[in-house]
């Protein structure tokens, strides 16, 4: 419970995106579920201390930036946009952790990191919008690179995740079902905020063969 | 960019390219910073790094300072062994600069510490 008191007071300091760019859906974790979903991933099954994470479509760099207060041996955080990473290069130095970032497209990774990770922790892009399928080929992504995988997936695409995940001989356990409360980012939200139904998972990933 | 990311990083999203490391670096700027020694942590990292490669990239910063060509079979006792490998590995940053695949020469912009591995240099950016 401290150690989730630590994080959390830590990622609501954590600086927002300047220009949130629609195409990408970028909205910034709200630090309470980034608390809670970085304390479960630490209590329950001990995947950050000591491990490797990447953390994928890191934006602002929440997740990578909590990670690293847990004790990750090493952390990155990849995203396409430089100008998100610019913030997140900024958030880190206000806290001198020592986290790296990457810009580079999240589905190529395994072209470009030669080793595989411990952990992968992402927020991916809920796949609405102008941006459909973008949450499974995130998933994909996290697969080809990580042992486990969390992440976070709209609770009404459960049984295509489980199936996505089981054709890769992955299993896929669902933590808990969270309200995500979207604030007002962008015009076409109409009203200030919308919940919707988000399903929290853990994906173990340990028949993947290795890369290099 | 810390050298551990580099020790980690490839072209092989070029086209054609079968191995694409390690990347050369060509640096601008390479800032120091102290962050803080956890030996456990090094001891875990050294076994999963390439070796010969981040000995190469440290000494194209001129960092190599007394690094050994190889990790020594006793090498979790040797405190100062691995406080160098700490500095190597963490505190020294790439700030700007270019990577180069070895095979097709292609660079990879460095900027603001952060490597640009957009192969297709559509990268979002608004000053690239």
């Amino acid at each position: 419970m401290k150690r989730r008191k630590y994080v959390e007071g830590i990622l609501q300091q954590i600086r927002g995106f300047c220009n949130p760019r629609v195409e990408l859906e970028q909205y910034v974790t709200p630090s309470e579920i980034a608390a809670s979903m970085l304390a479960t991933i630490d209590e329950q099954f001990d995947d950050i201390a000591g491990r490797r994470v990447a953390d994928l479509g890191t934006g602002t760099g929440v997740l990578a930036m909590g990670c690293t207060a847990l004790d990750a041996d090493y952390v990155i955080g990849v995203d396409v946009d430089a100008d998100a990473l610019r913030v997140a290069r900024e958030n880190v130095q206000d806290f001198d952790f020592g986290v790296d970032f990457l810009l580079a497209d999240v589905t190529k990774l395994s072209a470009i990191m030669k080793q595989r990770f411990d952990t992968v922790v992402m927020n991916p892009p809920f796949g609405t919008k102008n941006n459909i399928g973008a949450d499974v080929r995130f998933l994909e992504a996290a697969l080809s690179v990580g042992e486990v995988v969390y992440s976070l997936h709209k609770t009404s695409t459960r049984n295509f995740v489980r199936k996505v995940c089981e054709q890769r001989g992955a299993s896929v356990e669902f933590l808990a079902e969270l309200r995500y409360d979207l604030p007002k980012t962008y015009k076409f939200h109409r009203r200030n905020s919308v919940d919707i139904q988000v399903d929290f998972i853990r994906v173990e990933n340990r028949s993947f063969p290795p890369v290099n | 960019m810390k050298l551990v990311t580099h020790n980690m990083l490839s072209s092989k999203c070029l086209k054609g390219v079968v191995k694409g490391f390690p990347l050369k670096i060509h640096a601008v700027e390479v800032k120091t910073h102290e962050v803080e020694f956890n030996k456990e942590q090094v001891i875990r990292l050294i076994p999963k790094l390439e070796w010969p490669a981040l000995c190469e990239a440290a000494e194209s910063l001129g960092e190599l300072s007394g690094l050994p060509p190889d990790v020594g079979p006793d090498f979790e006792g040797d405190e100062d062994f691995l406080k160098k490998a700490h500095h190597i590995l963490f505190e020294v940053d790439v700030v700007n600069g270019e990577l180069e695949c070895p095979e097709t020469g292609h660079k990879f912009p460095v900027r603001n510490g952060i490597p640009n591995m957009l192969a297709d240099q559509k990268d979002h950016s608004a000053d690239s």
